[in-house]
């Protein structure tokens, strides 16, 4: 997939400076950290067993350390908020409080001195509930007289706590003048992003100086020093916290968990170091959850398959609190605002909603709600294609997105992209014919098998102007404004006296390599190799204040701002040099930790640059700073990566089981920092992409009790499920992203599962079904084939 | 403690004498009482794979058997692959060189599994080792260079180039 090396550091395919310490068993995860503190207490949360009801009583006997809510009196419940006039507001107590609303919301924590005992302890704890009526799918909440999840003031309908809406101005007109309509519903099951580490936390407390430590398996740890601090009434520099290595985000690990503050609290008023190490099960009830949503979708079409207008009635199932930071609006604001995605549509009219249902809180989960908007937009280009009798990368390559920069009907400009390059080089190396021809042969043999096409656009490395724009704006007033809107990202680079380098970033990776890329971007600048580079993430002690690493975000924003900081230094050597050698700074050029003038065979080398700086400051030639330092910020406003996925599946009719057989990626993510990485971000996207397909799904039954608590229930593919995925790279850039590269972590998940969704359609089409809800399930295969029905969502977000 | 029990274990050459819980894991007593913190645990219900080790060089879920069922046994674990701080394992150099672990919670699990069945099966092929993968859940990588890594491996250890 790599051609030649090409000169520079950036652009190969380095192998990880992280991974020689890992693959021998020397990472360091927070569970490592408990397991070596063999002096520290144990934490088990009590949860709720009941969806809703009113919280008599948490009581145990003598000897059982327990803590309720009672005990964190003073604390301060989380509050995630958007200053928009359909924002409802409420505070997520860090323990439940007067009423419980989801099965799995922490009411207590016990504290022992090991995990065994903590463990005995939970079982004496004594949980009083009166049950009531529990809202458990968005239908419900909506209906007349629905019990409301928060007894708060609704300014719209009641359970709705985000109402969005867009209608243009052309939209009716557009939509009167179509020849045809298409309407169909899609919807996306709940899912879990379920990295392989559960959360974990381990909180330190040290007498002498007040502060406490937090070691957190997450990837936003200054938010989580933020949300914290402010929970527990804490100056931000009495809490130090620490992502050491993660293991695994997705998502999942951008919320601040009311566990972890509780944890902090306690290890303050105990005076203690505590660890909590959640169960698997745990994680699956109460560790956040993502994707249920439901979208109507109206296409207005011209007969030759222009799409003229797009309607949407877009319903999110958000659960029953508003995560940290982001907020629930961060489902049905994304739906609503990209859901045009790679399609040019002038006229557009939607609402998109977050509804409050009595489960567990939903949060990003990578590709958030891009994965179900993409099934939107791509059910729809192949029922408008059999409707209208039009070949489906005809319909699609028609209403592509080919003129830049486009602003879509939602007010995003999307800078210049490959859509249509990337369409043709999927189907080319798809050979649509040759498959044809196939599929024809295997249907004369009772065999099944389907292509399916997606299109997309991921929206990438956006910093503080996108996240502005969910809000209206505010005024600063005397008291701390509740809004947070993440963007930007510092990198402080420092060369010490020995000449080595230290990058200090905001960013906090969990798996994907930003270690190296980071140094390969930044040694390029400054004549060095990768292995000169030291990069310090995920300690508030150590590094800048950032927002850490999610929406694709960390190679074009903390790349960008480590850049920028390895330019400044380069210029700074350069001077340094300059005043030695004679010449002009611009004639001096870093290569192999010497700055040589131009022509020249020797120069100086940078550890004396460096040496001289820090030790013999009084003959600092430019009379700047003792020290070599650059610190580089970037905010960009933000790009879009693109991408064709194509899948191939067999689908047996007797059983309802899908193989995915072939993938297909033809990928637009400008330069590539490190092509081995980049395809492990798409291969792994592809399998969660896979799972969102075919296989995972977190069920409640009808008394909103989570079923799917074990991975026994809960199915994440492994080898056995995954095709191997074949990918072509296109190069577009942006300018508004220095390093070339655009976010690269989300795709595989977003295109995949449309992709699977018409290939499955695609194989049973001679039966007359589609699949219209996910996971598409052997029962809900094998059903749609013996009934003739489409797979559709019926369950009303319940068990089936 | 008062109702732990005196245990002798092998791990990766090195005797432990520990003393347990009965109801301990080996997993625990391996990260906990041994200080081997590289055998991870993903489950605890003996699914994901990630605390896979070997026991008297059969792969064993470390998180479903008792640290006394393994009594006078030899455990590996993945700090036992690599013959010294120098060299790695043919399994770790090859999934370090075909970028075949992101967060590596789970790849001290699939090190040991590999390396435990190609030393068995030296000759396996791709349809076999597929097989074997399919034990353990990775939840970044997709797999796909878990198996190219899988499959360097097996080249190496055979001594093909």
């Amino acid at each position: 997939m790599t051609g030649a090396e090409p000169p520079t550091w950036t652009g190969r395919a380095l192998p990880r400076l992280e991974d020689p310490a890992i693959v021998r068993g020397w990472g360091r995860y927070v569970g490592d950290i408990a397991a070596r503190d063999q002096s520290c207490l144990h934490a088990r949360f009590v949860r709720s067993a009941v969806a809703a009801g009113r919280l008599i009583s948490v009581t145990a006997p003598p000897g059982v350390t327990l803590f309720t809510a009672a005990d964190l009196a003073e604390v301060k419940p989380i509050r995630a908020v958007l200053n928009r006039p359909d924002f409802v507001a409420v505070d997520t107590p860090i323990l439940a409080t007067g009423m419980v609303r989801f099965v799995g919301e922490p009411v207590g924590l016990v504290i022992a001195a090991s995990e065994a005992e903590a463990e005995d302890a939970l079982e004496l704890v004594d949980v009083e509930i009166e049950p009531l009526p529990a809202v458990v799918s968005a239908e419900q909440a909506l209906a007349p007289g629905a019990p409301l999840v928060h007894a708060v003031d609704y300014p719209g309908d009641p359970n709705t706590v985000v109402d969005g809406r867009i209608h243009t101005e052309g939209f009716d007109a557009a939509f009167a003048r179509a020849d045809r309509i298409v309407e169909i519903q899609v919807s996306s099951a709940r899912q879990s992003a379920m990295p392989l580490e559960a959360r974990a936390a381990h909180a330190a407390y040290d007498r002498a100086s007040g502060r406490s430590t937090l070691h957190v398996t997450t990837q936003m740890p200054h938010l989580i020093r933020t949300g914290i601090a402010h929970s527990l009434g804490l100056r931000e520099d009495d809490l130090r916290v620490v992502a050491p290595d993660v293991g695994g985000g997705f998502g999942a690990k951008m919320a601040l968990a009311r566990e972890d503050v509780a944890l902090v609290w306690a290890s303050r008023r105990l005076r203690r170091a505590i660890a909590w190490l959640e169960t698997r099960e745990e994680n699956f009830l109460a560790a956040w959850h993502s994707r249920e949503q439901v979208y109507d979708i109206t296409g207005a079409f011209t007969a030759d398959g222009e799409l003229l207008a797009l309607r949407g009635d877009l319903v999110c199932d958000v659960g029953a609190y508003s995560c940290y930071p982001v907020t629930w609006g961060v489902e049905p604001l994304m739906a609503m605002a990209e859901l045009p995605g790679a399609y040019r549509v002038r006229e557009y009219s939607v609402r998109s909603r977050a509804i409050v249902t009595n489960k567990c809180p939903i949060a990003p989960y990578r590709g958030v709600s891009r994965p179900v908007q993409v099934l939107a937009m791509e059910r729809l280009f192949d029922v408008a294609a059999a409707e209208l009798g039009l070949d489906r990368v005809a319909i699609r390559a028609r209403n592509l997105i080919t003129q830049f920069p486009h602003r879509s009907p939602s007010g995003l400009v999307l800078d210049e992209a490959s859509h249509l390059e990337t369409l043709r080089a999927a189907t080319e190396r798809a050979d649509l014919a040759d498959f044809r021809d196939r599929q024809e042969r295997a249907r004369a043999q009772g065999r099944y098998l389907g292509l399916g096409i997606a299109c997309f656009a991921e929206r990438t490395g956006y910093g503080t102007p996108a996240f502005a724009a969910r809000s209206r704006p505010i005024q600063l007033g005397r008291e701390p404004a509740p809004l947070i809107t993440p963007g930007y990202e510092r990198a402080v680079l420092t060369m010490d006296p020995s000449g080595a380098l230290t990058l200090r970033i905001g960013a906090s990776p969990h798996g994907q390599g930003l270690r190296t890329t980071l140094a390969q971007l930044v040694c390029d600048e400054l004549g060095l190799e990768p292995g000169a580079v030291r990069v310090i993430a995920s300690d508030t002690d150590a590094t800048p204040y950032g927002w850490g690493s999610f929406a694709s975000r960390a190679m074009v924003i903390a790349g960008g701002a480590s850049l920028l900081a390895a330019r400044e230094l380069a210029a700074r050597l350069r001077v340094l040099a300059a005043a030695r050698l004679g010449g002009l700074p611009d004639d001096i050029e870093l290569a192999g930790g010497q700055a040589v003038r131009a022509g020249e065979e020797t120069g100086v080398s940078l550890a004396t640059l460096a040496r001289d700086t820090y030790l013999n400051a009084h003959l600092i030639p430019d009379k700047g700073e003792p020290a070599l330092e650059a610190v580089g910020r970037y905010d960009p406003s933000g790009t879009f990566a693109n991408a064709c996925h194509v899948a191939e599946v067999e689908v047996d009719p007797l059983t309802g089981q899908v193989s995915v057989t072939r993938f297909l990626v033809a990928e637009d993510a400008g330069r590539l920092i490190n092509p081995a990485i980049v395809d492990g971000q798409i291969h792994g996207g592809v399998a969660q992409g896979v799972a969102n397909a075919l296989y995972e799904e977190l069920i409640y039954d009808e008394r909103g009790v989570l079923v799917t608590t074990s991975l026994m229930d809960y199915l994440p593919p492994t080898i056995a499920e995954m095709p191997g995925i074949d990918i072509v790279h296109l190069d577009t850039r942006s300018a508004e992203s220095i390093t070339g590269a655009k976010g690269v972590g989300e795709g595989g998940t977003i295109g995949a599962p449309a992709a699977i969704a018409n290939a499955v359609s695609d194989a049973l089409a001679p039966f007359g079904v589609g699949v219209f809800h996910l996971p598409a399930t052997p029962h809900r295969v094998r059903t749609a084939v013996r009934t003739g029905a489409d797979i559709r969502r019926t369950e009303k977000g319940t068990a089936s | 403690m008062s109702s732990a029990i005196p245990l002798r274990l092998y791990v990766n050459g090195d005797r432990y004498e520990i003393a347990v819980e009965p109801r301990r894991t080996l997993a625990d007593a391996l990260r906990e009482d041994c200080g081997l913190t590289g055998t991870h645990l993903g489950c605890e219900h003996g699914v994901c794979g990630a605390c896979t080790v070997l026991v008297d060089g059969q792969p064993v879920r470390s998180c479903l058997m008792f640290a006394v069922q393994a009594e006078d046994t030899s455990v590996r674990t993945v700090e036992g692959l690599a013959p010294d701080e120098e060299r790695l394992h043919p399994v770790q150099q090859a999934f370090w060189e075909n970028h075949g672990l992101q967060c590596g919670f789970c790849t001290p699990g699939f090190l040991v599994l590999i390396a435990g069945y190609l030393e068995e099966h030296p000759d396996a092929e791709e349809a076999e080792l597929r097989e074997v993968l399919s034990s353990n859940l990775c939840r970044c990588t997709g797999y796909q260079n878990i198996l190219t890594s899988t499959m360097c491996a097996a080249r190496a250890m055979r001594g093909e180039p």
